[in-house]
């Protein structure tokens, strides 16, 4: 069995999207930091795992990836008969819904909120200063894609389908970044996204990725 | 039962499912929704898209949006007819190809989109296109273009030495750009330029293609 390497950051929201996958798939893994203070993510050997120079970079023996939701879905598939099922499988049209889930989060929910993130938690984190036209026209856009998950909550209990996967998985590290910021008033006015938020926060397998930060 | 895809033959996004649907070989009906009415914006079009935005496709009971879930979903269902877009047989080489679509989505798509608005809907708008968002961007592309470069120097396309939907999903907004003067980031470039000139000459985008008038009088 080949060992599983995930390269990151625990400050990262990308790192941490695939260290929840790696928890909740119980799949054996070692996390290798990556010191991007000292610029590490630029150096010739990282650039060989991820030419991009971001985190994360994944490795399981001589296979190697980047991009953490090509690597989750890497993970949920080789790994399918593992830990919590992540996928919908079926027919084509069952596992459309998947994809167009795991699509809003990267194409609508992930630009709004990043950018709030980086406004609300990560400038005062490293000493910067809010740029508040900024995050108020963030917090507006990612209201609205609120709206849209609201009414999609009310037809089933997760996004894509009445169980969790890699749809909803995929959000929890930018969630849990701005529920610690004024923004958390965004979910809080919105009962089904509320119920939704305090379901997934709790899992377990997310418990051990925020653990992992307080060391 | 024929696919629906509702769009204009002219978006980049429409024209990335419409790609993928001449190159699968599948049946379909091209469903226009006028923009300019703002008919996207409308409840009909909601109940498709609940963002507001093209394309929609519909397959029977099934309604799709964001145009990479749909090509995707079409690649999938029509797998055996012209290739396997998405290497489903081979589980690595299915993991490089979505690595190579992430990658089109959140790397080379920022810093191409922003351009592609300057040069094309900002004069629709009876604006001119701003150069500093132009510059700025173009700095980005051509950082993320020096990494394809690399890539293409070791394999022919981007996940492998196969055609994929990695490749496909960058056709629209290449195209549009290479009637700009931004085309340098290509044409300054010889392994993507070579790579763009193969992915482009396939029959299926040359069906694709002649609908991307967007900027002609």
């Amino acid at each position: 069995m080949a060992v599983i390497k995930a390269h990151g950051s625990l400050l990262s929201t990308a790192t941490q999207r695939v260290l929840a996958c790696l928890y909740e798939k119980e799949v054996e893994f070692q996390f290798v930091p990556v010191n991007m203070g000292a610029g590490e993510h630029k150096s010739e050997n990282y650039l060989s795992l991820n030419p991009f120079g971001q985190v994360p970079a994944f490795e399981e023996g001589d296979f190697n990836l980047f991009e953490s939701r090509a690597i989750t879905q890497y993970i949920a598939n080789e790994y399918t008969e593992k830990g919590t099922q992540l996928l919908l499988p079926g027919s084509n049209k069952t596992m459309a819904a998947l994809q167009l889930w795991k699509e809003v989060e990267a194409l609508q929910f992930d630009p709004a909120s990043s950018k709030l993130a980086w406004e609300l938690f990560y400038k005062p984190f490293f000493g910067l200063t809010t740029d508040t036209s900024v995050a108020e026209e963030n917090e507006a856009k990612l209201a609205k894609v609120l709206d849209v998950y609201e009414t999609r909550l009310a037809k089933s209990k997760y996004l894509a389908c009445d169980y969790f996967t890699l749809a909803d998985l995929h959000h929890l590290p930018n969630i849990q970044c701005l529920l610690g910021t004024p923004a958390k008033k965004l979910f809080d006015s919105r009962p089904l996204v509320s119920a939704w938020v305090a379901d997934i926060t709790a899992r377990p397998a997310w418990s051990k990725v925020l653990a992992m930060q307080k060391k | 039962m024929t696919i629906k895809l509702y769009g204009a033959a002219m978006s980049t996004c429409t024209a990335r499912v419409l790609a993928c649907l001449h190159e699968t070989g599948a049946e379909f009906e091209l469903v226009p929704v006028n923009l300019l009415n703002g008919e996207h914006k409308q409840p009909a079009f909601l109940a498709k898209n609940p963002f507001g935005q093209i394309p929609a496709l519909e397959d029977g009971d099934l309604t799709l949006f964001e145009s990479r879930s749909m090509s995707t979903y079409v690649a999938e269902k029509f797998k055996g007819s012209g290739g396997d877009l998405l290497r489903a047989q081979n589980l690595k080489e299915a993991a490089l190809v979505k690595t190579w679509m992430e990658v089109e989505s959140q790397q080379f798509s920022p810093a191409i989109s922003p351009i592609f608005y300057q040069f094309y809907i900002v004069p629709m708008q009876g604006g001119s296109p701003n150069q500093a968002i132009i510059d700025e961007n173009s700095e980005k592309l051509g950082k993320v273009l020096d990494v394809y470069e690399k890539k293409l120097g070791s394999t022919k396309y981007l996940a492998g030495d196969f055609y994929s939907l990695a490749d496909l999903h960058h056709l629209s907004y290449i195209y549009y750009l290479m009637k700009t003067p931004s085309a340098k980031l290509i044409n300054e470039r010889p392994h993507v330029k070579a790579w763009w000139e193969d992915i482009s000459s396939r029959p299926a985008f040359e069906k694709v293609a002649s609908g991307l008038i967007l900027g002609e009088k």
